[in-house]
C-alpha cells in the first residue's frame, strides 16, 4: 500500500511539526522548574497572554476598554492607530518583563521553601488571574495575529514529493518557519545557559539555591530573569500559535499539552522537552491516524498524549532524560 | 467567653473521643444541622435551591472526596470532574436499566463504580508521585471525557449525545425529572452530604485515615513505619472516587437533569474543586464544606453586584471573577495555607479567650 505509507509518512511529519510547537510551550516550562523548582502551569495562559497583548497593540487597542466603558460609561475602544509588528513584538515583551518582576515579587517571594506542590497550585491561581486579566485588558473575543510569517502550503515539498511519490504532502509554511525559529531558539537559550555570566548564574541557581546565594548570585534577580525568559519563549510560542489557529482561549489548553510533553521527556532538560514535544507530535497524529480514527471513533488526540505519558512513567518515573530522583527519608 | 469549655469534664474514653468533645461545639452542630433539615425546608423555593443549595450540597460532597486523596493522602489528582462523569454516567445506565431500585441504592452503586474506576487510574499513584501524578490523572480526565463522548453505549445511543435523567420517585416523591419540588431534591442531596460528612470525618480520624495522614507527610518514612503504601493509596482512591461519583450522580441526576459530558464535567470542573479544598482548608472536613460554600456564593454574590447592581455586561463579572478566584488561591496560600478552616480555628482560639487575652 504505497498510497497508505505515503499518508502515513505526511501524518508524520505533520505530527513532527506539531511536536516542535508543543516543545515551544515545554521549554518555559523547563527553563523555570530548572532554576526554580516550580511547576509553572501559568506557562500556556503566558503564552495567550503574550499573544493577546501582542494582538491588542498591533492593533492599537485601549488596555482595560471594556472595564472603563463598563464603569466610567465611556466608549473607547482603539488608540487610531497601528503598531509595525518588530516594535509591538519589543513593547510586548516589555510587558512580559514587567509581569515576570511581578510575579516573583508579589507572588513566588514569599512562598520560598514551600512544597513544590504549594508553588504548584499557586500557578493554577496564577494561571486563571492571567486569564481574567488577559480578557479583561483585550477583550475575549477570537484575534488574529499576523507578523509577517509565511503561511499556506509549501509548494517546494508538495512538487518534490509528488513527483517522486506520485502523491503531494501538505505541509504548512508556517510550521516549517516555526521549527526553524525553535531551534535557533534552543541554540540561543543553551548559548546563554552555557556561555554568558548570567547564564552560569542561572545554572548555579537550579544546582543548589543556598551556595548560590553564598557566592553572590542574587537569587531575586536569577528568578525575574528565569521567568522573563519563560515570558519571551511564551511569547515566541503564541506567536506561533496565534498564527497558526487564532489567539483564543483553546491556546491556554496547548499548556496542558506539554505537560505529557515534559513528563515524556523530564522536567529538567531542555533537549528533553524537544525530543519528548516530538515523539508526543508525532505519536498522536499516527495513532489517531492508524487507531483511533479507523477503531476507535475519532479525537483520541484529547487523551492519547496523557496516556502515553501515563504509561512511559509507570516504567520510568524520571522521563527519558530527567535526572534520577532519589528520595530519602 | 463566647466560646469555652470550662465545665466539660469527660468521664469516659468514648465521651473524649467523640468528634464535638466541647459541649459547645456539640450543640452549634446539632443547631446547625436541625436548621437545615427542619427549617431550611420551608423556606426555600427553586431560585435558592438551583442557584445555592444544590450545588452547594453537592459540590461539598465532591470537595470532601477530593480532600481526602489531595488533603490526607497528599495525592493530588486534576482528573475529579472526570470522576464525576463516571458517577453521572454510572448513575444514568443504572437510572435506565433498573427503573424499579430505590434511587438511594443507585447513587450509591454509581459511587462504588467510580470508586472502581478511582482505584484503576489510582495504580500509577505507586510509581509516580507528586505533580507528575497531577499530570498523569490528567490522563483520567481526558480519556473518561472522551469515553463518554464517543461510545454511544453510555449515552443510550441518543441522537444529541446528551443524557437525561428520567423521572424517579423516593417514598412517593419526585426527587429527579422536571416536576420536582424544591425541597425534596435538597432534602435528597442533604442526606447524602451528612452521610458522607459523618463517614469521611471517621474515617479520617481512624486508623485508615492516620495511615493516609502518614503517606501524605513522607511516604517513604511511612513505609517503613509500617504502612502499605498500596492498601493505603489505593484505599484513599477508593474513597474519595466514591464520593466523587456520588456528587457527579447527584449532580446529573437531581440538580441538572440533563448533562452533555465535554461542557459539565470538563477540566475547569477539576479545578473548581481542587480550588474549593485550597480555599477552604486542605486536610479538614469543615473546609470542605467552607470552599464550596464559598466557591459556590462567590458568582452569584458578584452576579448580583456586578450585573443587577452596577449593570456592568456580564461577560466583564465572569472575567472578573476569573480574577478574583485566581489571586484568591494565590492569596490563601501566602497568607494562610490551611484555608479557611484554619482562621476558624484561629477564630475560635481568639472567641474562647475573649474579652481577657491573657
Amino acid at each position: 500500500m504505497p498510497e497508505q505509507l505515503a499518508f502515513a509518512l505526511e501524518v508524520t511529519a505533520n505530527g513532527l511539526m506539531a511536536g516542535v510547537l508543543y516543545a515551544l510551550v515545554a521549554l518555559g516550562f523547563v527553563l523555570i522548574y530548572k532554576a526554580s523548582g516550580i511547576f509553572n502551569y501559568a506557562q500556556g495562559v503566558m503564552a495567550l497572554f503574550a499573544a493577546l497583548t501582542l494582538a491588542g497593540i498591533i492593533d492599537g487597542q485601549v488596555p482595560f476598554s471594556h472595564l472603563i466603558n463598563a464603569v466610567f460609561g465611556t466608549d473607547v475602544h482603539y488608540f487610531g492607530w497601528n503598531a509595525p509588528a518588530f516594535l509591538a513584538i519589543l513593547l510586548t515583551m516589555v510587558v512580559m518583563i514587567g509581569l515576570a518582576y511581578a510575579v516573583q515579587r508579589l507572588v513566588f517571594r514569599h512562598l520560598v521553601g514551600q512544597e513544590p506542590i504549594i508553588l504548584f497550585m499557586a500557578t493554577i491561581g496564577l494561571a486563571y488571574f492571567l486569564e481574567g486579566v488577559g480578557d479583561l485588558m483585550w477583550g475575549s473575543d477570537i484575534k488574529s495575529i499576523d507578523v509577517g510569517l509565511p503561511q499556506g502550503i509549501n509548494t517546494w515539498i508538495d512538487d518534490t514529493t509528488f513527483n517522486s511519490l506520485g502523491y503531494g504532502f501538505f505541509i504548512d509554511n508556517l510550521d516549517i518557519v516555526a521549527s526553524i525559529i525553535a531551534a535557533l531558539l534552543v541554540i540561543i537559550l543553551v548559548m546563554f545557559a552555557q556561555y554568558t555570566k548570567q547564564g552560569r548564574a542561572m545554572r548555579a541557581v537550579a544546582d543548589d539555591h543556598q551556595a548560590a546565594l553564598s557566592v553572590g548570585v542574587s537569587l531575586n534577580f536569577i528568578w525575574i530573569l528565569v521567568w522573563s525568559l519563560a515570558g519571551f519563549v511564551a511569547l515566541v510560542a503564541g506567536i506561533m500559535w496565534g498564527t497558526k489557529s487564532g489567539v483564543q482561549f483553546s491556546l491556554s489548553l496547548i499548556a496542558l499539552k506539554a505537560l505529557p510533553v515534559l513528563m515524556l521527556g523530564g522536567f529538567t532538560s531542555i533537549p528533553g522537552a524537544i525530543v519528548g514535544g516530538l515523539i508526543i507530535g508525532v505519536g498522536e497524529k499516527l495513532f489517531e491516524f492508524l487507531i483511533g480514527a479507523p477503531f476507535l471513533g475519532g479525537a483520541t488526540e484529547n487523551w492519547f498524549a496523557y496516556m502515553l505519558a501515563l504509561i512511559f512513567l509507570v516504567f520510568r518515573p524520571q522521563g527519558l532524560f530527567g535526572e534520577k530522583i532519589i528520595e530519602r527519608v | 467567653m463566647f466560646y469555652r469549655e470550662a465545665g466539660d469534664f469527660s468521664t469516659s474514653y468514648p465521651e473524649d473521643s467523640q468528634t464535638f468533645p466541647i459541649k459547645f461545639d456539640r450543640y452549634r452542630y446539632y443547631l446547625v444541622l436541625f436548621t437545615a433539615i427542619v427549617i431550611i425546608p420551608f423556606f426555600i423555593n427553586d431560585y435558592w435551591v438551583n442557584s445555592l443549595f444544590l450545588p452547594f450540597l453537592i459540590y461539598a460532597i465532591a470537595a470532601i472526596g477530593l480532600n481526602i486523596l489531595v488533603g490526607y493522602c497528599g495525592q493530588v489528582s486534576l482528573g475529579t470532574g472526570g470522576f464525576m462523569a463516571v458517577g453521572a454516567y454510572a448513575c444514568y445506565k443504572l437510572m435506565t436499566s433498573f427503573p424499579d431500585v430505590s434511587m438511594v441504592i443507585l447513587v450509591l452503586l454509581s459511587g462504588l463504580i467510580t470508586a472502581l474506576v478511582g482505584v484503576i487510574f489510582g495504580l500509577p499513584s505507586l510509581r509516580i508521585k507528586g505533580f507528575y501524578l497531577a499530570v498523569a490523572t490528567l490522563a483520567a480526565q481526558f480519556f473518561l471525557v472522551w469515553l463518554f463522548n464517543r461510545v454511544p453505549w453510555f449515552y443510550n445511543y441518543s441522537a444529541s449525545g446528551q443524557i437525561s435523567a428520567p423521572e424517579r420517585t423516593f417514598f412517593g416523591i419526585e426527587i429527579s425529572g422536571p416536576n420536582t419540588q424544591a425541597w425534596a431534591t435538597y432534602l435528597f442531596c442533604l442526606m447524602f452530604v451528612i452521610a458522607s460528612a459523618y463517614v469521611a470525618r471517621n474515617l479520617t480520624r481512624g486508623s485508615m485515615g492516620r495511615k493516609w495522614m502518614a503517606i501524605r507527610d513522607m511516604d517513604i518514612a511511612a513505609e517503613i513505619i509500617g504502612v502499605n503504601p498500596l492498601r493505603a493509596k489505593l484505599t484513599a482512591f477508593a474513597v474519595s472516587s466514591f464520593f466523587i461519583g456520588i456528587s457527579g450522580a447527584l449532580f446529573f441526576a437531581i440538580y441538572l437533569g440533563a448533562v452533555e459530558v465535554g461542557e459539565v464535567f470538563g477540566i475547569q470542573k477539576s479545578f473548581l474543586v481542587l480550588f474549593m479544598i485550597i480555599i477552604g482548608g486542605l486536610g479538614s472536613i469543615f473546609g470542605s464544606f467552607a470552599g464550596a460554600a464559598f466557591l459556590v456564593l462567590l458568582p452569584v454574590a458578584l452576579k448580583i453586584v456586578g450585573v443587577d447592581w452596577l449593570g456592568w455586561p456580564t461577560d466583564i463579572v465572569a472575567h472578573l471573577q476569573l480574577v478574583i478566584v485566581g489571586g484568591l488561591i494565590i492569596v490563601f496560600l501566602i497568607a494562610e495555607p490551611h484555608g479557611l478552616a484554619q482562621l476558624w480555628r484561629v477564630a475560635k482560639e481568639k472567641l474562647r479567650l475573649w474579652p481577657f487575652p491573657h
